[in-house]
């Protein structure tokens, strides 16, 4: 059997005995940079538009709401089941489709939309990124399949790094079968170190923060 | 004031004496009483690079042999000083005895440029060299004992001279011992690379603390028909 | 296409894509490390090191610990020794679940092991889909460069591969190539029955793999189909998903200079109950090949800490002349000089351990803190001693050995300096040993000096 014969080898390998523990490890050194709220938001939008993100700012769900609205233009949209969306009055806009359960359904309609519409779990102020669990709210393929995703998050999960992060989430495995970190738009420099955006996931990516917001 | 004794290197005696002669009359203006024991040959290095440790290892007990009553070593070159000082350990880190000795003799050896800085404490040794020079960091100085800063320092306190930095001082230049014969397409392309940086100085003299790597630079300039010289910082800082 | 380093190294296109590419990585990485960027730089580097350290000293442990936390969520460990092993288990799984094409993201140890080749052997259709490797598929060769296979491919070259493999129009503008590109991969994600992936990172503590890219492709690769399979080498371990921290922080800059790439996915399992999409069986092969070899050498083991930057080949003055294909394997540049032969055995590519002028510079980017220089010194020990064992010393033995006996001998040292000294400036090129002959290919020779150090110094009666 491959497995106890591997292991043996590495055991062998390595001078070390079954079930031998391993010595202490120290504990992960997290810095979490002190960075105030207002700041966070700032800092996240500066390296969000940075990477060819655009990030809009608004007071509340309904503004959410309003922006997403302009943004869409005439293009058809999938958005997730997150119901901070509904509470932003986005799964009722006419051109988005939400509320799928089902795979077949979904991917399909993933695969043809223009825009995929989602929240987001958390964010990282110091690199614009986004954090999103895989759960019944958020599928993965709405914020990897379309050629533009929308991302609306309230201004209270944006983290200050990825230390903090992994200080209030130490075991993700434990919550979702996939975590992601989304930090711009997708791109490649494979032929000639030249820069081209979109190659697999969204091309164009968009973030609207809500200051005040309680999500339901 | 104590006396030094100077390991010239195999490469220096040989085939660049002016570097030795250059080295020792620097010392002698500081005050320093000079002493060149003939016994003296080789580090050992090309064995040892060449993975052949047991001929590295017969030299290597012939050096420590040679010096092992001398208070100060000073050595024109950043290469033999980490031989000696980095990898003589290597070489003897199964017997206790020689690496006893090893320890005992790391601390008394110095890599010219330091030897002045830090033994001697003076970056001025009151020389004069008129033209624009470049400094190239050669890899085992650079990289084995930080040496960057100090040449440079000294460099700067030379009457009429003008330091210019190439964009890559810190490349290799393509020596590499062995490597410079085994794969000397390679090392001829290193060269040539770090050449075409060193033209861009404008510079008229490239100036190293080894002479091997000046060895190398000189052979591929010349091949080049470059009319830009070569010079150890020892004979720089010797020039009046 | 084999070429020589010769060839390589006298081609002034691959010299400049070599050179241009590399450059502008290690100008990036630099940036990304700046003091005023990361502070912490070298704080990090050396937890990264204890943190692999920890995980390859006690790698069974670790190894244990993963299969059980994969085994919690839904997902199997599937322990491979060799290259054949994971073949069987993916034709085996392909056979027992009617799949017939497979969409693969980038992975050096699938293509350490030809997983590809032996697939298509079997009638099943594997896709690469990052571009580069995309593009090196259709024209049947293999990558230049650990982080950016196809550095050696113009838009031209592409252009040419894509109409003549696809059958589509002649296109050299780059961003419609990666349009065309995109358009061909979405339709294989979407059909694909079976996904592959690599995996940066094995999370012990979650039972998790992680995966770090640009493009998108990973994540497609990893969520479109029913099946997804992530291939890794058993070093990838690292104890805790906390640590990621730390090595997430490093990857990215030392690669390509971005404090983190575009998308990082973290998966420890198939699709959970309440979630809608996501692969229904979850595989991670743990392989061997070989790294067991590795393992047991106390000095040389570190050699497994590698995280797959390629900082180091960026930075390799050696690497930037030959170019990848000029190694033997397709782990290339330092890292690869140091773990080819240890794999493969000193005397399969003896001459690789020596391909190098030992600067150092590799080992002041790793971000893990490989001690390379160090390592290619022992294996050239390796190799001296292994010819000597097989009795294929040949005259350089003899030749160190009259070296040794030669600087033993301070007065014979003096006396054959001094007779070079005075017989070669007289001795023609014609006649010059092959150490000569290979210098003055490229240099002018210094003469020997027409009186050695000692000689001038005993001329001034000093002590």
């Amino acid at each position: 059997m491959s497995r106890d014969y591997l292991l043996y080898k590495v055991r062998t390998a390595l001078g070390r005995v079954s079930s031998q523990a391993p010595p202490a490890l120290a504990a992960p050194m997290l810095h979490i940079p002190v960075i105030k709220r207002d700041s966070r938001v700032t800092e996240f939008i500066r390296h969000f538009e940075n990477l060819a993100g655009k990030a809009f700012r608004v007071a509340d769900a309904e503004a959410a709401g309003a922006c997403v609205a302009n943004l869409l233009e005439n293009r058809t949209a999938i958005a997730s089941n997150s119901p901070l969306l509904a509470q932003c009055g986005i799964t009722s806009l006419p051109a988005v489709r939400s509320g799928l359960r089902d795979l077949d359904q979904l991917r399909a309609a993933c695969a043809s939309a223009g825009v995929g519409i989602t929240s987001a779990d958390y964010a990282l102020s110091t690199t614009g990124t986004l954090v999103m669990l895989s759960s019944q709210r958020e599928a993965r393929l709405i914020s990897l399949l379309p050629p533009v995703h929308i991302a609306v998050i309230p201004a209270s999960a944006i983290l200050a790094n990825l230390d903090e992060l992994f200080t209030i989430l130490p075991t993700p495995a434990q919550q979702t079968s996939a975590m992601v970190f989304i930090t711009g738009p997708s791109r490649t420099a494979d032929i000639e170190q030249i820069l081209v955006r979109g190659v697999h996931g969204p091309g164009e990516i968009r973030v609207i923060i809500i200051d005040d917001v309680t999500v339901n | 004031m104590p006396r030094v004794s100077l390991f010239v290197t195999c490469i220096v005696d040989q085939a660049f004496p002016k570097v030795g002669l250059a080295m020792a009359e620097v010392l002698e203006r500081l005050g320093y009483e000079i002493e060149f024991l003939e016994a003296q040959t080789c580090c050992g290095q090309p064995a040892f690079n060449s993975g052949y440790l047991e001929p590295a290892r017969a030299v290597a007990r012939h050096f420590l042999r040679t010096f092992q009553g001398s208070e100060y070593i000073v050595v024109p070159s950043g290469s033999c000083t980490t031989m000696i000082a980095h990898h003589y350990e290597d070489l003897f880190a199964q017997d206790p005895a020689m690496l006893a000795e090893v320890e005992r003799l790391i601390p008394r050896v110095w890599e010219f440029s330091k030897f002045l800085l830090e033994v001697a404490q003076v970056d001025d040794v009151g020389a004069r060299f008129d033209g624009v020079v470049t400094y190239h960091d050669s890899c085992h100085a650079l990289r084995e004992m930080k040496i960057k800063s100090g040449p440079r320092r000294l460099l700067s306190k030379v009457a009429g001279l003008t330091l210019n930095e190439m964009d890559i001082p810190e490349e290799c230049c393509g020596f590499g011992g062995t490597f410079s014969v085994k794969f000397p397409e390679v090392s001829g392309g290193m060269a040539r690379t770090k050449i075409e940086s060193i033209v861009r100085t404008k510079a008229d003299t490239v100036v190293s603390i080894d002479s091997s790597c000046l060895m190398q630079l000189q052979g591929a300039m010349s091949r080049a028909k470059l009319p830009i010289r070569t010079m150890h910082l020892a004979e720089v800082l010797a020039s009046k | 296409m084999e070429t020589t380093i010769k060839q390589t190294v006298a081609d002034p296109k691959l010299q400049l894509a070599i050179y241009t590419a590399t450059g502008r990585l290690m100008a990036k990485r630099s940036e990304s490390i700046a003091s005023e960027v990361l502070p912490d730089y070298q704080d990090l580097r050396t937890q990264a090191n204890l943190l692999k350290k920890q995980a390859i000293e006690n790698l069974d442990w670790y190894l244990e610990q993963f299969e059980s936390n994969l085994a919690l969520h839904g997902g199997k460990a599937v322990y491979c020794k060799n290259a054949e092993e994971v073949a069987d288990f993916v034709l085996g799984l392909a056979r027992e679940r009617g799949a017939r094409l497979i969409v693969k993201s980038k992975s050096m140890t699938t293509e350490e092991i030809d997983l590809n080749e032996r697939l298509e052997h079997h009638g099943l259709e594997a896709v690469e889909t990052d571009l580069g490797e995309y593009i090196l598929q259709l024209a049947h060769e293999r990558p230049y460069h650990i982080v950016a296979p196809a550095l050696h491919k113009t838009r031209y070259d592409v252009a040419e591969i894509f109409s003549k493999r696809l059958g589509v129009e002649n296109e050299v503008v780059i961003e419609n190539q990666t349009m065309i590109a995109r358009r061909v991969l979405r339709e294989k994600f979407l059909s694909a029955d079976i996904g592959i992936t690599g995996a940066n990172f094995l999370v012990a503590d979650s039972g998790a793999v992680v995966l770090v890219e640009n493009e998108g492709n990973a994540r497609l690769t990893s969520s479109a189909p029913r099946i997804h399979i992530a291939v890794a080498g058993i070093e990838q371990l690292i104890p805790r998903a906390q640590d990621l921290a730390v090595f997430l922080q490093l990857l990215g800059r030392s690669a390509t200079g971005q404090p983190i790439t575009v998308y990082t996915s973290f998966l420890s399992g198939p699709r959970r109950a309440d979630e809608i999409d996501g692969p229904e069986e979850f595989y991670v092969v743990l392989l061997d090949n070989g790294r067991t070899r590795l393992l047991a050498d106390p000095e040389k083991r570190q050699s497994l800490y590698c995280i797959r930057c390629g900082a180091c080949l960026n930075t390799c003055p050696v690497y930037r002349k030959i170019g990848g294909h000029n190694y033997p394997w397709i782990y290339s540049g330092p890292i690869g000089a140091i773990i080819t032969p240890q794999f493969h055995g000193v005397m399969q590519d003896p001459w690789l351990p020596f391909a190098s002028s030992l600067c150092g510079a590799c080992a002041e980017v790793c971000p893990v803190k490989i001690e390379i220089p160090k390592l290619l010194l022992q294996l050239r020990s390796d190799v001296t001693a292994a010819k000597a064992s097989e009795g294929k010393s040949g005259v350089e033995l003899l030749a160190f050995r009259v070296f040794a006996w030669v600087m033993r001998h301070p007065r014979i040292f003096g006396f054959l300096g001094a007779v070079a000294a005075k017989l070669a400036p007289r001795v023609p090129k014609s006649m010059y040993p092959a150490a000569l002959r290979s210098w003055v290919s490229e240099r002018e020779l210094p003469m020997p000096a027409p009186q050695s150090f000692r000689q001038l110094w005993r001329k001034r009666g000093r002590p």
